[in-house]
């Protein structure tokens, strides 16, 4: 069986990915907190596609139990897709430092707990793919999500190197910037419908792209060139301005 | 948000509730009135919608399938498209499904659909193992032909008025092709038209398009089209692409000339009296969903699907007027389709009853509900009914006596307090 490991299943995202690849033949992992809520979401995807799909309890901040719940897995996967996130909230995270660690934790520390035990077993095995949703908000700290944003830019680094070190393992790893994605996550905001994605679109570029052994996608793709610009703009002109 | 059913006629601002969960839906149906249950907008006319707009779609697990007995459990977001997507290729197909795929299983059991094997195989109510029913109260009643019979009766084909339903256990049938032995009768008018529904009664699946603008010796000429399951083992099914219309054309592009050499193009293709063809699951059961947005070809105004049905025995003379009545007006429609239906069942509002059915299109415009009403004269005279599923218009005289059942169903809304809870501007207009 080809199983794949999805961490943060809970997400609109996580469940439009876990349609996608049950779909196209794979069984999977769906790791989450209070995971048992999922079941009738695993069943659903059981029916439809006869792809066999378990639910696993992970807490992402329990670091210590990390190794345990690799080992657990009954069949070690052929792929991992990370959509753990924690948007947080900016301005309370200023203040008060409780916040900052669960952004941090939640977007880079834990995942990066979670994710040296799995690397170090596909290097092993010399194959694997290791999928991590990072954000563009990660491409340049603005002050309305610096925070979460660093937490973002750190991980993306993160996923550049261990890109860089399983090269020769025949390990790929493929980091995803998503825009503005219609979630629970952004519900409520008042996004530009242009800019942005349904998780159903990000679920088919990620497949897409993950089949291609592809290493770094923005979903959706015009916000390649948003952030091209951005980055373009001198650092004087930047600080001035209220993007 | 303003709401539109199928037909773009009414249009009503109302607010929406998304249901996703159980626990918030009973919240919902504490705190608001004027409720009414959303699926896939695919209702004609104002059966679903109402100030407060429960939108069903995001309820949509599938639940459990019995392989054994082919019995499957779904919420009632469910489109039956997806049950499609997933089954056929495993050899199962809806037992009962109307023209459309494009609807929710919780909208099937409301308007309780039927299709074009109605005459053999029944209401999709036949199909139905039971169902989860939420009172105005927000208890759960399970409901089936042998469990809370009266609420069962009521919900198929209640028009969402009894409450929310939750989800559906339905049974599927087996199929060994997904391709269809389609025969096509052309008939020269309304007798040879009714000939031929008599003859071919007992093929599962029949439907006719007749042409209304034809006249004098020509009146009810029609394409029947009859058929059946092939056994040739294909089940390979995929959806095609669909054709999407991108504009509301200017309303005067479905005329009265347009849709003359429509219908007479149509009826003139086919050369032969009989002939046969094998056609796949989308093209003999859902020609129009091959047009993501049909509706739209009526302009903005919108259009009313008018459907009828008359007793047998006074079939042949009421269409016979109702045909002459729309071809002297002028105002013909371009999707007329006619039916021969079976026995009616027991349930308070369903429509079909054993006779002949008539569903016609009508682009909305001046002179239309004046024409409209002049059918329904003619529909009560021959102790006929009006489908509620389509309606947008019918006047609560008209409906009333069409229905013989309604006391019992208001009488019942009445007991379970739905009719303070549950009311869309159909039910407010014909009052039940």
């Amino acid at each position: 069986m080809n199983y794949v490991l999805i961490i943060g299943a809970k997400s609109d995202i996580a469940k439009a990915i876990a349609r996608k690849y049950t779909k196209n033949g794979y069984d999977l992992f769906l790791a989450a907190r209070q995971s048992s809520e999922l079941e009738t979401f695993a069943n659903d995807l059981n029916i439809r596609t006869g792809r066999s799909v378990q639910c696993i309890e992970l807490d992402i901040l329990s670091y210590t139990l990390h190794k345990e719940f690799y080992n657990s897995l009954e069949e070690k996967p052929i792929g991992v897709i990370v959509v753990t996130g924690y948007l947080g909230n900016q301005k309370t995270a200023q203040s008060d430092f409780d916040e900052v660690k669960k952004i941090v934790d939640t977007n880079f520390t834990g995942i990066i707990s979670l994710l040296n035990i799995i690397a170090d077993d596909f290097e092993k095995r010399k194959s694997g793919f290791i999928v991590g949703i990072s954000s563009v908000a990660g491409d340049r700290g603005r002050k309305s999500n610096y925070i979460y944003g660093s937490a973002k830019a750190a991980f993306s680094t993160y996923l550049s190197g261990l890109r860089n070190r399983l090269y020769d393992s025949n390990v790929q790893v493929l980091t995803v910037k998503p825009g503005y994605v219609k979630t629970r996550m952004t519900k409520g905001m008042d996004l530009p419908e242009i800019l942005t994605a349904q998780p159903e679109e990000v679920a088919e570029d990620i497949y897409r792209a993950q089949q291609k052994e592809n290493s770094v996608i923005y979903t959706k793709r015009i916000w390649k060139l948003i952030m091209l610009i951005i980055n373009m703009i001198p650092e004087w002109k930047f600080k001035r301005s209220n993007i | 948000m303003s709401f539109l059913g199928w037909g773009n006629y009414p249009k009503i601002a109302g607010r929406v509730f998304n249901f996703n969960k159980v626990s918030t839906l009973s919240c919902i149906i504490n705190k608001y009135d004027e409720l009414i249950a959303y699926g896939n907008g695919r209702s004609y006319g104002d059966s679903a919608l109402s100030k407060n707009i429960i939108n069903t779609k995001p309820h949509s697990f599938f639940l459990n399938f019995d392989e054994v007995n082919g019995l499957l459990h779904i919420q009632a977001g469910v489109l039956l498209s997806e049950i499609l997507d997933v089954f056929v290729p495993r050899g199962w197909f809806l037992k009962i499904t109307p023209g459309t795929k494009l609807i929710t299983v919780g909208g099937a059991v409301a308007s309780d659909v039927h299709g074009k094997n109605h005459h053999i195989e029944g209401c999709f109510s036949e199909s139905i193992e039971m169902f989860n029913l939420m009172l105005p109260d927000g208890k759960i009643v399970k409901c089936s032909k042998h469990e809370n019979v009266e609420l069962f009766m009521a919900t198929c084909g209640g028009m969402g008025l009894t409450g929310v339903i939750l989800d559906v256990q339905i049974s599927l049938k087996k199929i060994k092709s997904q391709y269809i032995n389609q025969t096509t009768i052309k008939t020269k008018n309304l007798q040879e038209t009714f000939e031929a529904f008599e003859k071919y009664k007992n093929t599962t699946y029949s439907v006719a398009w007749i042409d209304c603008f034809a006249k004098g010796k020509n009146l009810g000429r029609c394409l029947l089209m009859v058929g059946d399951f092939s056994n040739d083992g294909k089940l390979d099914y995929q959806t095609k692409n669909k054709y999407k219309v991108l504009f509301n054309p200017p309303s005067f592009f479905l005329n009265k000339l347009s849709v003359k050499i429509l219908n007479w193009l149509y009826y003139g293709r086919v050369r032969k009296t009989i002939s046969k063809q094998r056609v796949d699951i989308d093209t003999f059961f859902y020609p129009l969903d091959a047009i993501d947005n049909w509706n739209k070809v009526y302009g903005k105004k919108g259009f009313i699907q008018y459907q009828f049905i008359l007793p047998k025995e006074v079939s042949f003379k009421g269409l016979g007027n109702v045909l002459k009545e729309i071809s002297s007006s002028g105002k013909g429609s371009f999707l007329a389709v006619l039916k021969l239906y079976g026995k009616d069942n027991n349930n308070y509002l369903s429509f079909p009853m054993e006779g002949y059915s008539l569903a016609l299109d009508f682009k909305i415009e001046k002179g239309l509900f004046e024409l409209l009403d002049k059918l329904d004269g003619i529909i009560l005279k021959y102790g006929g009914r009006i489908y509620l599923a389509k309606d947008a218009r019918v006047k609560k005289e008209v409906f009333e006596q069409g229905y013989p059942r309604i006391g019992k169903f208001r009488a019942l809304r009445k007991k379970y307090k739905m009719s303070e809870k549950f009311n869309s501007l159909q039910s407010r207009r014909i009052e039940i």
